[in-house]
């Protein structure tokens, strides 16, 4: 008890904001009152930075957590500095930046510029990568079938409901559709897969727009919901007439059949890393504010359709040392990080990109590396 | 205090008349705390349940404000992108898998009871009894990946045949017509049966071995077969004994949620047909609780786990008021 009276004392001077209540509620309670604020506190506080040991807690996307793990495990051998990452989803992170509980939160899905302000953060992306369509027709290889925009969004629509429809097999002349089915599979869990999936479909299907939207999760029309990137996978795999996107990283590894679609410049594209980073060379990052750009839909011959992105989210009022560290983090991960990037599937940052984002930083903070 | 210690005095009396009263004062503060520690532990146990109604209600106020208790409760939309909620599939999702646990559960469960019981030889009792209540030691997990990917492709290649043949059916076909997709309302009830099993079959056993053998025995002498002596002295003399144990399996199977997320297929469109995917309460907070990034999303789904905590109750008074009514009519034909 004594120690986590003494520990109560220590954090409150240490913490600048928001705490200061707790510290005069300290000295005025009781040993059990100290107690129980003490523990709250370690519980609720800890996670953000303790300056004894250089130690660094950001939560966020599922997506990107092989990335920050592969990055966090190479950094603390060079550094000594830990960090420790949460996937506990976009949503849940964007919650724990905006209390302050962690050093850096992780999102699929932007932030709009206004609600960056109203809430005192600040976002920047990490690396991008892709969905794709993987699909379970006997008969059909890898890469053979196919798919244009709207034709994905009436087949989710369930509007299109047979793999033999004239609108696949206009696509898709030289291939033998079968009289099967379509069964639709789409992620159960919320998820910055979807958010990028919907997105696109919203963009390319005025009536995808207006009937179901985009968001981390959405009422779908029709189909089955397998959890996370293995369960949408494992139903492809096991329905025969199945369709479903799963994360590019999946596809490598499940050895799913996936589809070609058509880009926007209306050439045929299978995914592949350069496609993802096409998607994101042909956006001016420097010119988008906050960076709040969605890579979904782009021009560019090789371009995937379907690219994404996620966003790490700061607090501008953070103390300076944590920001410091986190920057340091990523920065070190955007120059020396890309093999690794690469090794698991994430496309890297082009360097301009690298430098719209510390460009970013000291306007928005005043101070960068 | 003082007149609990009397109340403990006074029952204790009987006992510190016999020789061994040396330790009469040790004895008399053992059990001081002993009650003080038991009503403690019942008022704890109480009080957390409250507790918690309480907080689930508190925060699931935001949807509670926004779409009032008959609207949410009757509405099929649950869509986050308007933030548009209404619990009406997931109620019924929750409440037809468990259904069918239960129309599959229970009388396979009395077989096996009234095998263990009844039928078979003594050196076969324990080893069939050690297997059925291992089932229950298997965590839930293990039910849902079991379910995805052993079960789900199996029932995958009998789906075609249920089809055709009992989807043919005028009338009860409608519920068993659908793509064979092996997982669904149909996957998840017959997983949650299995799940079941255990709890419902051991309690049936239990209460069928303390059967007096003087009432078997003289339904035997009169001519009855095991059939008979199952269904007219040992299910009527256990009844409120057997009726629990089908609501605790009941409780279980509308509570659980990994193995249900596996296999149901998690689609929050309503269908008629037991082949087609659906969605439960708890498979949809499992789901949807790590993304719910607005408010009322949030509280929309804890607002699902008040209503699954209200079915929950309403299904245990259901069982207090049915062993009731059969202990009256019991009283009066006796």
């Amino acid at each position: 008890m004594k120690f986590h009276l003494w520990r109560t004392k220590e954090m409150t001077t240490q913490k600048e904001d928001g705490n200061v209540k707790s510290k005069s509620k300290t000295r005025l309670g009781g040993m059990l009152w100290a107690a129980v604020i003490a523990l709250a506190l370690v519980a609720v506080s800890s996670p953000g930075v303790s300056t004894a040991s250089t130690s660094l807690t950001g939560a966020g996307s599922t997506w990107v957590y092989p990335l920050v793990a592969k990055w966090s495990a190479e950094y603390k051998k060079l550094t000594g500095t830990e960090v420790n990452y949460q996937s506990i989803g976009s949503g849940g992170g964007i919650a724990q930046i905006k209390k302050g509980t962690v050093a850096f939160g992780a999102s699929d899905m932007p932030l709009k510029p206004e609600d960056l302000k109203a809430a005192g953060l600040i976002q920047f992306p990490t690396a991008v990568a892709g969905a794709d369509l993987a699909y379970n027709i006997p008969g059909i290889k890898a890469g053979q079938l196919i798919l244009s925009g709207p034709l994905v969004a009436d087949i989710y629509l369930a509007k299109v409901k047979k793999w033999n429809d004239p609108a696949i097999a206009k696509l898709n002349p030289h291939l033998k559709l079968p009289d099967m089915a379509i069964t639709c599979v789409h992620r159960s869990d919320g998820s910055g897969t979807t958010f990028t999936f919907t997105d696109y479909l919203s963009k390319v299907s005025p009536e995808w727009k207006e009937k179901v939207g985009e968001n981390t999760s959405v009422a779908w029309p029709t189909g089955v919901g397998g959890k996370g990137n293995e369960g949408v996978a494992s139903y492809v795999q096991r329905i025969p007439g199945a369709i479903g996107y799963v994360e590019y990283a999946y596809i490598l590894e499940t050895h799913l059949a996936d589809a070609r679609m058509i880009n926007r410049d209306g050439k045929i594209v299978r995914p592949s890393l350069k496609g993802f980073q096409d998607a994101s060379a042909h956006v001016d990052w420097t010119k988008a504010q906050d960076f709040y750009v969605i890579l979904t839909d782009h021009t560019g011959p090789d371009t995937w359709p379907i690219s994404g992105c996620t966003w790490q989210i700061l607090r501008k009022n953070a103390p300076k040392e944590t920001n410091l560290e986190v920057m340091k983090f990523f920065d070190w991960g955007f120059e020396h990080g890309q093999e690794m990037a690469r090794s698991i599937s994430f496309g890297p940052l082009p360097p301009s990109t690298v430098a719209a984002i510390k460009a970013y930083w000291k306007s928005e903070l005043g101070y960068g590396l | 205090m003082n007149g609990s210690d009397a109340a403990v005095r006074t029952e204790m009396g009987p006992v510190s008349e016999e020789p061994k009263s040396v330790g009469g004062s040790w004895r008399l503060s053992g059990d001081f705390l002993f009650h003080k520690a038991a009503v403690l532990g019942a008022f704890l146990a109480a009080a957390a349940l409250f507790a918690t109604v309480i907080a689930i209600t508190y925060d699931s106020w935001t949807a509670i404000q926004t779409f009032g208790v008959w609207r949410f409760l009757k509405s099929s939309e649950w869509n986050p992108v308007t933030q548009s909620f209404g619990a009406f599939p997931f109620i019924v999702g929750t409440l037809v898998s468990s259904a069918i646990a239960m129309v599959l559960g229970v009388p396979i469960s009395f077989g096996i009871a009234v095998f263990i019981a009844e039928i078979a030889p003594a050196w076969i009792k324990r080893p069939v009894a050690g297997a059925i209540e291992l089932l229950a030691a298997i965590p839930s997990i293990v039910y849902g990946l079991w379910g995805l990917l052993v079960f789900a492709p199996v029932f995958a290649e009998a789906e075609p045949w249920i089809n055709d043949k009992i989807g043919a059916i005028p009338g009860i076909g409608l519920l068993f017509q659908g793509p064979p997709m092996g997982i669904g309302m149909l996957t998840a009830g017959i997983v949650l049966a299995i799940m079941v099993l255990p709890y419902i079959s051991s309690i049936m056993r239990d209460v069928f071995m303390v059967v007096p053998s003087s009432l078997r025995e003289s339904a035997y002498a009169m001519g009855a077969t095991t059939w008979e002596v199952a269904w007219y002295i040992i299910l009527p003399y256990t009844r409120s004994a057997v009726i629990g144990g089908i609501f605790l399996g009941l409780g279980r199977a509308l509570g659980e949620t990994m193995a249900v997320t596996f296999v149901i297929g998690n689609s929050n469109v309503l269908s008629a047909s037991l082949l087609m995917p659906g969605a439960t309460i708890p498979s949809v907070l499992a789901n949807e609780f790590t993304e719910a990034t607005t408010q009322l999303y949030l509280s929309s789904l804890i607002y699902l786990g008040l209503i699954l905590i209200a079915v929950t109750l309403a299904v245990r008074f259901l069982a207090v008021l049915l062993i009731r009514h059969l202990g009256r009519h019991e009283g009066v034909s006796t």
